[in-house]
C-alpha cells in the first residue's frame, strides 16, 4: 500500500462535490443520493461501505453517467475528473472516459457478459474502442489479460462463451475487460458479493495486486467493513443515500463515531469469536419513497436516538481533523441553541 | 449436429404415416370422384364407368387403395393429374420456381421493412416514430390479403398501369432472355408487395419488443461501461439477442415459402403452387391435392427442424448434438 501522506499532498483524480441523484417513481423526484461528496487521490483506495439500498450503485453509475435514461437522473453537483467536469461531457466525449479513464466492475457477474458472444469478443472490444490496433494485436492482448488475471488455459478461455464459465471466472474476465485500457479509476461495485467465500478472497487479492502493479485508484464497493479493513485507505460510509461518516481507515477502526459505523463493525464476523450469530442491525433502510424528510434518516433504528433526531438534521461536520460525521452527538451546536431558548 | 438432424428425419417418419391417413380419409369423404368433371354421366354408358372405376381401383377395400397410393408415393409416384392430365410430380415442379420466386422476393420485402422498423422503434420506444411504426404494422395485420390485393391491383394496375395484374411473366418473351426475367420481376413486384407488407407486422412488433427488453439488460450496461458508441450496442449487442427468438418465425417462413401464398395468387392469377392446390380442390384433382397436403405437412415439419437447428447456431447457449 502506499504511503498515507504521500497521497494527501497530491491533486485529487476524482471529485466528487454535493452529488444529488434521483429516481422519478409515481411521477416524482426522489433522492438515491444526497449530498454526497468526497475525493479520490491517485493510487488511493477508498472503500463505500453501507447495507442493501444505500444508493452506493446508484452513485457509482453516477461517475459513469450510466444511469437508466429516463427514470433517473443527476440533479445537482459536480463530478470531476482530472479536472474536467464529466457533467459538462456529451455522448461521445463521455464514452472516450468510459473504458479508458474509468472503469467498472458490476455486482452480477453471472449477468454481466453478453452471452452470444466470446469471451475473446468483449475483452478485445474494450481494446477497439480506444485503442487502434489489429485484430490479431488484440487478441494477443486478451490472451495475455485473461493470463494476468488468474485464468488458467487463457488460448481456450478467449473462444468459450460466458455461460462456460464460472461465477468466477466470469468476475475475472470483468476485471480483464475493466483493466484492459489501464484506467486511471476502477469502481468495483461489490466484486464478490454474487460469489463464494473462497472465491471472494481470490478476486480481492487479485484487485489488490492489480492497483499496485497498474497504479491505478480503486473506489471498492462493499457492505463487508472486513473487507474494507484489509484493502482500503480512505472510508465512506453510507446510510439511506447520505454520507454519515468518513475517514481514513486507521480512524475508522479505531473510534468509529456514527451509531451506525458502529453496528456495521459489531456485525464484522470474526474468526476468534465461537459464536457463530452476528450482530445484525434491526430493520431496513427506508426506500426511497418512505424517506424522512427531516431529521436523522437513522433515527428508527438507532439505539442512542434522541428526541432531537426527529426534528434537527444532523450536518456531515468535522469531528477531528479528517474524520466527518453526520450524528447529532457529536454536533454542540443545536446543544447550545437549545440551551439558549431555555 | 449430423446426429441430431438424422434423428429428426427419422422421427419425422410415424408423423408423416399419421399425417397421410388423415389425408386419405379426408380425400375419400370428400363428396364426388375423380371422374366427376370428366365424364358426363348422362350420355355415359353405366357399364363403361363402372368399367372405369375397377380399373382405377376404386372399387378396392379401402385399405388397399390405402396401401397402393401410400406404397406408390413412398416410390416417388404421386399419380398424374386428372385435371391437366400430366404426372403431378411434373406440374408441382413446373409451379415450384414461380412460388419459390414470389415467395423469396415477399420475404426478403418483409425482412427489410421489419428490421429497419423494428429496430427503429425499439432503440426510440414510446415516441410519436413508434407510435406511428406501430399502428401502421397494426392497420397491416388487420388487412385481408385480399382487400389489400385487390385495391393494390386497382391502382397500380389499372388505374396507374404501373404494373401487371396477373401471370407471371410476359408470355410472347423468349425463356431466357434478359427481357424476359425483367418482365418476371415485373410480375412478380406488386403480389410480392402485398404478402412482404402484410407480413411484417408481427416481425416488427416482436422485434421492437425484444430490443427494448435486451435494452435494459446488464450486458448492455456493461458494453455501456467499455465506451462502445450507441449504435454499435444497438446494432451488434442488442440485436444479435433479439434476433435468436425471431428464428420460430422463420420456421413457418420456410413453409409459406414453398406452399405459396393461396389468397394472393388467386387474386393475381400468379401460376404457383398456391394457386395449383386450390385449383385441384375446386375440380376434384385428388393425385395433385393429396400430394400437395402431403408436401404441406413434411415442410411443416422441416421448417421446424430447421428453426431448431439455427438456434444451435445463432444461440451458443443451445448445442445439438
Ligand atoms: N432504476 C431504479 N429505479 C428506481 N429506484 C432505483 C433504481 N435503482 C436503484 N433505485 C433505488 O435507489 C436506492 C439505492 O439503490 P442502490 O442500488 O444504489 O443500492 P446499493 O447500495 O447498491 O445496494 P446493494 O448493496 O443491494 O447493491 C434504492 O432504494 C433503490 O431502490
Ligand atoms: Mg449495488
Amino acid at each position: 500500500m502506499n504511503n498515507f501522506t504521500d497521497l494527501q499532498s497530491q491533486p485529487p483524480l476524482l471529485e466528487v462535490n454535493n452529488l444529488e441523484t434521483a429516481f422519478e417513481i409515481d411521477g416524482e423526484w426522489h433522492n438515491a443520493v444526497d449530498n454526497v461528496s468526497f475525493q479520490v487521490k491517485p493510487k488511493q483506495v477508498i472503500g463505500v461501505v453501507g447495507e442493501s439500498g444505500c444508493g452506493k450503485s446508484v452513485m457509482s453509475l453516477s461517475i459513469m453517467k450510466l444511469l437508466p435514461k429516463g427514470i433517473g437522473k443527476i440533479r445537482n453537483g459536480d463530478i470531476k475528473f482530472n479536472g474536467i467536469n464529466l457533467e459538462k461531457l456529451n455522448d461521445k466525449e463521455m464514452n472516450k472516459v468510459r473504458g479508458k479513464d474509468i472503469a467498472m466492475i458490476f455486482q452480477e457477474p453471472m449477468t454481466s457478459l453478453n452471452p452470444v458472444f466470446t469471451i475473446g469478443f468483449q475483452l478485445s472490444e474494450s481494446l477497439h474502442n480506444h485503442f487502434n490496433i489489429s485484430k490479431k494485436d488484440a487478441r494477443k492482448k486478451v490472451i495475455h489479460l485473461l493470463d494476468k488475471v488468474g485464468i488458467s488455459r487463457p488460448e481456450k478461455v478467449v473462444d468459450e462463451y460466458p455461460h462456460q464459465l464460472s461465477g468466477g471466472m466470469r468476475q475475472r474476465v470483468m476485471i480483464a475487460m475493466a483493466i484492459a485500457c489501464e484506467p486511471k479509476l476502477l469502481i468495483a461495485d461489490e466484486p464478490t458479493t454474487a460469489l463464494d467465500v473462497t472465491v471472494q478472497a481470490q478476486i480481492l487479492e487479485l484487485l489488490q495486486e492489480l492497483q499496485t502493479t497498474n497504479d491505478m485508484s480503486i473506489i471498492l464497493i462493499t457492505h463487508d467493513l472486513g473487507v474494507v479493513a484489509e484493502s482500503c485507505h480512505e472510508v465512506i460510509v453510507m446510510y439511506a443515500g447520505e454520507v454519515v461518516e468518513q475517514t481514513d481507515v486507521v480512524t475508522l477502526f479505531e473510534s468509529p463515531k456514527h451509531p451506525y459505523t458502529q453496528l456495521l463493525m459489531q456485525s464484522i464476523p470474526r474468526m476468534d469469536q465461537e459464536e457463530e450469530v452476528l450482530a445484525s442491525i434491526e430493520g431496513i433502510v427506508p426506500s426511497l419513497k418512505n424517506m424522512p424528510r427531516q431529521g436523522c434518516k437513522f433515527v428508527d433504528r438507532c439505539p442512542k436516538a434522541m428526541d432531537e433526531c426527529r426534528s434537527i438534521t444532523p450536518q456531515l461536520r468535522e469531528s477531528s481533523p479528517g474524520h466527518g460525521v453526520k450524528c447529532l452527538l457529536y454536533e454542540t451546536s443545536w446543544e447550545q441553541e437549545g440551551m439558549k431558548a431555555k | 449436429m449430423l446426429k441430431y438432424t438424422l434423428r429428426r428425419i427419422l422421427g419425422m417418419i410415424p408423423m408423416l404415416l399419421l399425417i397421410s391417413i388423415v389425408v386419405f380419409s379426408l380425400a375419400l369423404s370428400m363428396p364426388g370422384d375423380p371422374f366427376g368433371g370428366e365424364i358426363d354421366p348422362n350420355n355415359t354408358d353405366p357399364q363403361y364407368i363402372e368399367e372405369m372405376r375397377e380399373k382405377a381401383g376404386l372399387n378396392d377395400p379401402v385399405h388397399v387403395q390405402y396401401g397402393r397410393w401410400i406404397s406408390n408415393f413412398m416410390q416417388g409416384d404421386f399419380g398424374e393429374s386428372t385435371r391437366y392430365k400430366m404426372p403431378v410430380a411434373e406440374l408441382i415442379g413446373e409451379r415450384m420456381p414461380n412460388t419459390l420466386f414470389l415467395g423469396i422476393t415477399s420475404l426478403v420485402i418483409t425482412y427489410i421493412l421489419a428490421f429497419v422498423m423494428g429496430m427503429y422503434a425499439g432503440r426510440k420506444p414510446y415516441t410519436t416514430a413508434d407510435n406511428l411504426i406501430g399502428g401502421v404494422n397494426y392497420l397491416g395485420l388487420a388487412v385481408p390479403s385480399y382487400i389489400a390485393g385487390v385495391f393494390a391491383i386497382y391502382f397500380f394496375s389499372f388505374k396507374l398501369g404501373w404494373f401487371p395484374f396477373s401471370g407471371s411473366v410476359d408470355i410472347t418473351l423468349q425463356n431466357g432472355s434478359f427481357e424476359y426475367y425483367l418482365s418476371r420481376l415485373h410480375h412478380v413486384f406488386l403480389p410480392a408487395i402485398v404478402l412482404g407488407a402484410l407480413g411484417t407486422a408481427s416481425y416488427t412488433q416482436f422485434l421492437r419488443n425484444d430490443i427494448i427488453e435486451s435494452s435494459r439488460k446488464d450486458y448492455v450496461r456493461t458494453a455501456r461501461a467499455k465506451g462502445t458508441p450507441e449504435t454499435k450496442i444497438y446494432n451488434k449487442h442488442i440485436l444479435r439477442n433479439s434476433i435468436i427468438p425471431l428464428i420460430t418465425f422463420l420456421g413457418f417462413d420456410i413453409v409459406t415459402l414453398i406452399s405459396g401464398a393461396i389468397i394472393t395468387e388467386a387474386i393475381f392469377t400468379y401460376p404457383g403452387i398456391g394457386q395449383l392446390f386450390l385449383d385441384s380442390i375446386n375440380n376434384r384433382d385428388y393425385p395433385v391435392m393429396m400430394t400437395l397436403t402431403m408436401m404441406f405437412s413434411f415442410l411443416v415439419l422441416f421448417g421446424n427442424m430447421i428453426a431448431d437447428l439455427l438456434y444451435g447456431i445463432v444461440d451458443p447457449r443451445i448445442r445439438v448434438d
